[in-house]
């Protein structure tokens, strides 16, 4: 039966009537198709699946999805989100929010769905700048850019979402580049299957506002190079050649070369993305270019029971125990008296 | 023999007033619940602290409990007290205003000392003359503490656990002074400790002792009686507080709707314990997120809500006024909703363990755009369950956010409460899709009510997208078309007045013959029905138009005010009821009284107010 698996969707289905109005050119339309792609394969039905979002361009996602939708207020997506799925632990859950709506306004309700470990899966589009305001440097800006409202750049310190993510104590971070579909497909099922809060950061670019926003690694001829895809049980090996890995030296993490210095395939690191300490998760999902590759894939993976689970499971727990089943038994349990 | 006399009694207000951690809080409660079940009508107060535990024996720490219990109608928890405890000169000293001339204080002689006076800021050590108590109220001093040591004599407890015990020998003390017969205390008590036998037995052995030390000393006081009310009508009751009433007509209103109940909150004074209720109430198949802020708990609620559940948040005034931009999400998205707003006096943090009415106008108005939703008002503690199945009621009917105000005063306090039955209840009929609407658009509406179809995730043919932006009123896209947004407002409007239909009419209580007519809204009932009725009763003709429906109005409300000649709106802020009216009701002249002082009204002041207008 395995090998004759049939789709019970296809992408189509999840596509909804209204006319996509992102900018041509814009990284959102990559993430809406791979998405609809890995919904059709994931198989769940469109009326079992919510799409919940915030305020911003990615925001407007849920309009292009044929299934259950919610276009909320900036940065609480994550709350509502939380409300569906605590509602209704039956439903696929995604949120969709840009790096203001999750990290600016919305900051408090992302670290507080995550440490909850909430079963939502959260698409982060991090293009490092507000769009839909027109501009503005926004909380992953690199320092010293020029925004609109930044026009002598920014002296503020950026986010780094994963940082923040592994801080709030999450189970499962990826990372993907719009324009690498087959990546970006992976990322989104490993975060479907993953049961808890699966933040996918997507790294999507603003044709208009800061274009060549992951300029330095979304170049294709660079690519192989510069961005190293992270496979859970497989050594750390990238470059066009296949020819690079990374070894710990000390505490920190060095690029090498296989076949050079004595350094052999057997030396170089095996990612393990479920290993629940999160030191070298972090350490992989921190590394930044030019010396080090940008990480990619799933980086964090790891199980642990879900908030929405552990709601349902304490009240099926009390009602086994208790007497009281109807409104009516529990005026029974008044201190009462006739008058 | 016993020769103390007895005196009869239409009603009567105990205090019971000392530290926090004296147990005043139990003692009255139990006080009152006895009192109810030999057949009184009772009204509640607590009057907590702010503080959660100040120092031993300062003013900052007293805790007090008034109970006001009567063979008639009771309507408040009373003004002034005819009976103070007083567990230590602090309690005297809050209290010292609040006591009726002829009154009686009992109070804690061994607590009396001069280290005590200086604690609660005595410059004599004569409290009572420094106080100015007039000669007319009867002091008992009572050892409260000596007493209880050598009742607890060979229990080997310490003497800060046998300490504890001293409110029990005062309850004792009051339950002679009352002639309540002290089983029915002793049960109440087993009920309580009965997991603890050495405590139960200690606590019992105190409050009997205290009993009959009043027995026992024939003092020279007159004891009361307080006969069985006759106008309570005929049922099964139990003493209730407001936030306990509210949280429980959440309850039967999801049951009878059919839903899963669901309450995004987070903590504030004084609406916290309508959480701790729900939170409680897991065999109910209650959800509750603990959310991480105010706009957490709407959020939450708000995607319960889309998710289909019965979603409800609740929270006090400076929550509310965070929430209010998710409010307005929930009238875009037409979402049912019921938001508890437990006012305090305010503004930003204010008072918070205080009462006032001054988050009207904004739950009438404190949203951006044009916003309109349903807003109702309870009127006492049990009333609460009530309004709180009503809100329930019309959101899921009718599609739309319901905020429902209620008070620090009505929320903490307590009041008799007829046990419903869930059959007896009105029933709940939410406004779902229905078979062989697939395919309708999110927009889709009862073209009379203009309530919305409510289509829930996990139902087939159904899907859709909603969401904070305008939509077109046919196709359900986003839409910025003028007149269409023009129309939308328009429905959304009046999808909130039609709901005036299902509402009963404004009622006149007291003389309706009268020229001159009181109003009131919300938790200041009881002392305006209070007021009204004295003045009935010595021949004055005064009439009351109390308000649980303030968005919209009651149909009649012109008709009936337009009768009167004179009319007050008496409110606990500085007139906002008044200005809702004015732009409601045209060619009246609107008196206003009102009180901002973070606390309820008192009945003297009020028919103080009205025969000086009369």
């Amino acid at each position: 039966m395995e090998t004759t698996k049939t789709l019970q969707y296809t992408a189509k289905d999840f596509k909804s009537d209204q006319y996509v109005r992102w900018c041509p050119g814009c990284g959102d339309h990559a993430v809406l198709n791979s998405l609809q792609k890995v919904m059709a394969e994931l198989g769940v039905a469109p009326h079992n699946t919510a799409v919940i979002s915030g305020i911003g361009c990615s925001s407007r996602l849920p309009y292009y999805i044929s299934s259950y939708g919610f276009h909320t207020i900036h940065g609480r997506g994550a709350a509502v989100a939380t409300g569906v799925k605590v509602a209704n632990p039956q439903l696929s859950v995604w949120q969709i929010t840009g790096d203001g709506d999750c990290l600016a306004i919305g900051g408090n309700h992302f670290i507080h769905s995550v440490r909850r470990n909430v079963d939502l899966n959260v698409l982060l589009f991090n293009n490092q700048i507000y769009g839909l305001t027109k501009g503005q440097y926004s909380p992953t800006t690199k320092k010293g850019f020029v925004t609109k409202s930044s026009p002598f750049g920014t002296v503020e310190r950026p986010f780094r979402a994963a940082e923040l993510t592994f801080g709030a104590r999450g189970t499962f971070f990826a990372r993907l580049l719009d324009v690498d579909l087959k990546t970006a497909q992976q990322c989104m099922i490993a975060a479907a299957k993953h049961e808890g809060t699966s933040v996918v950061e997507c790294l999507v670019n603003c044709v208009i506002f800061n274009d060549g926003a992951h300029g330095w690694l979304a170049q294709k001829e660079n690519r192989a190079d510069r961005t190293i895809v992270l496979e859970h049980g497989k050594p750390m090996i990238f470059g066009k050649d296949r020819d690079k890995g990374l070894v710990l030296d000390g505490f920190n993490l060095k690029v090498v070369t296989i076949g050079e210095n004595g350094v052999n395939e057997g030396g170089i690191l095996v990612h393990d993305a479920s290993c629940e300490d999160s030191t070298l998760h972090m350490k992989l999902a921190l590394m930044e270019g030019p010396n080090m590759p940008i990480a990619m894939g799933v980086i964090r993976n790891v199980e642990e029971e879900t908030y929405d689970a552990a709601v349902e499971a304490q009240i099926a727990e009390v009602q086994a125990k208790s007497k009281v089943k109807t409104f009516d038994d529990l005026i029974d349990t008044c201190e009462q008296w006739d008058m | 023999m016993d020769k103390t006399k007895t005196t009869e009694l239409d009603n009567v207000v105990v205090r019971f007033s000392g530290d926090s951690g004296d147990g005043m809080q139990l003692t009255g409660t139990l006080f009152s619940n006895l009192s109810a079940i030999l057949g009184n009508e009772i009204s509640t107060f607590p009057d907590f602290p702010s503080e959660i535990r100040a120092p031993q024996g300062t003013l900052g720490g007293v805790s007090g409990f008034q109970v006001h219990l009567g063979s008639g109608k009771i309507y408040t928890p009373g003004d002034e007290a005819d009976v103070l405890v007083a567990m230590n000169p602090a309690a005297l000293k809050v209290n010292a205003k609040a006591i009726k001339n002829g009154g009686v204080i009992i109070y804690d002689a061994d607590s009396f000392e001069k280290s005590d006076f200086e604690k609660a800021a005595f410059t004599s050590e004569n409290p009572f003359e420094e106080l100015g108590i007039s000669d007319s109220i009867q002091l008992i001093p009572t050892p409260l503490s000596s007493l209880t040591q050598s009742s607890l004599e060979g229990f080997g407890f310490d003497n800060k656990t046998v300490l504890r015990s001293k409110n029990m020998f005062a309850l004792g003390l009051i339950c002679w002074l009352f002639n309540r017969p002290i089983d029915q205390a002793i049960h109440f008590l087993t009920n309580k400790f009965g997991k603890k036998p050495t405590l139960l037995q200690a606590n019992v052995k105190v409050l009997t002792d205290g009993f009959y030390y009043g027995n026992n000393l024939h003092l020279t006081i007159s004891t009361f009686v307080i006969d069985k009310s006759h106008e309570t009508p005929k049922g099964k009751y139990t003493s209730i507080s407001g936030n306990k009433a509210t949280a429980w007509g959440l309850i039967a209103a999801a049951q009878k709707a059919g839903l899963q109940l669901f309450l995004g909150s987070y903590p504030i004074t004084p609406a916290t314990d309508i959480m701790h209720e729900l939170t409680a109430r897991k065999d109910m198949g209650v959800k509750v997120v603990q959310a991480e802020d105010e706009i957490a708990g709407i959020t939450t609620s708000i995607g319960a809500a889309f998710a289909g559940s019965l979603a409800v948040t609740n929270t006090s005034g400076p929550g509310l006024a965070l929430k209010s931009e998710a409010i307005g999400l929930a009238v875009m998205a037409e979402l049912p909703l019921v938001i508890i707003d437990v006012m305090r006096g305010g503004p930003s943090t204010g008072m918070p363990t205080k009462t006032e009415q001054t988050d009207l106008l904004q739950a009438l108005y404190g949203r951006n755009g044009e916003s309109p939703v349903v807003v109702l008002a309870a009127g006492t503690p049990d009333d609460c369950f009530h309004y709180a199945y009503m809100a329930s009621k019309i959101a899921l009917e009718h599609m739309t956010p319901v905020i429902l105000l209620t008070d620090a005063f009505i929320g903490n306090g307590t009041s008799l409460w007829k046990l419903p039955k869930l059959a007896e209840l009105p029933a709940i009929t939410p406004n779902y899709v229905k078979p062989g609407m697939e395919g309708c658009k999110v927009t889709a509406r009862d073209e009379v009510s203009k309530a919305r179809y409510w289509s829930v995730p996990g139902r087939k043919g159904f899907e859709h997208r909603n969401g904070g932006l305008e939509k077109d009123y046919e196709t359900g896209c986003i839409a910025t078309e003028p007149s269409n947004h023009e129309k939308m407002v328009n429905s959304r409007q009046a999808k909130v007045e039609y709901v005036s239909n299902f509402l009963p009419e404004l009622k006149i209580e007291g003389d309706e013959t009268a020229d001159m007519l009181v109003i009131g809204w919300g938790g200041t009932h009881g002392h305006l029905m209070s007021a009204v009725m004295n003045m009935n009763k010595v021949g004055k003709k005064i009439a009351l138009a109390h308000f649980n429906y303030i968005n919209p109005l009651p149909k009649n409300t012109i008709d009936v005010i337009q009768l009167y000649k004179k009319v007050v709106v008496c409110e606990l802020n500085s007139g906002q009821f008044a200005t809702f009216l004015r732009s409601k009701v045209p060619g009246v002249e609107f008196l206003q009284y009102n009180k901002v002082q973070g606390q309820p009204f008192t009945v003297t002041e009020l028919e103080a107010d009205f025969s000086e207008l009369m």
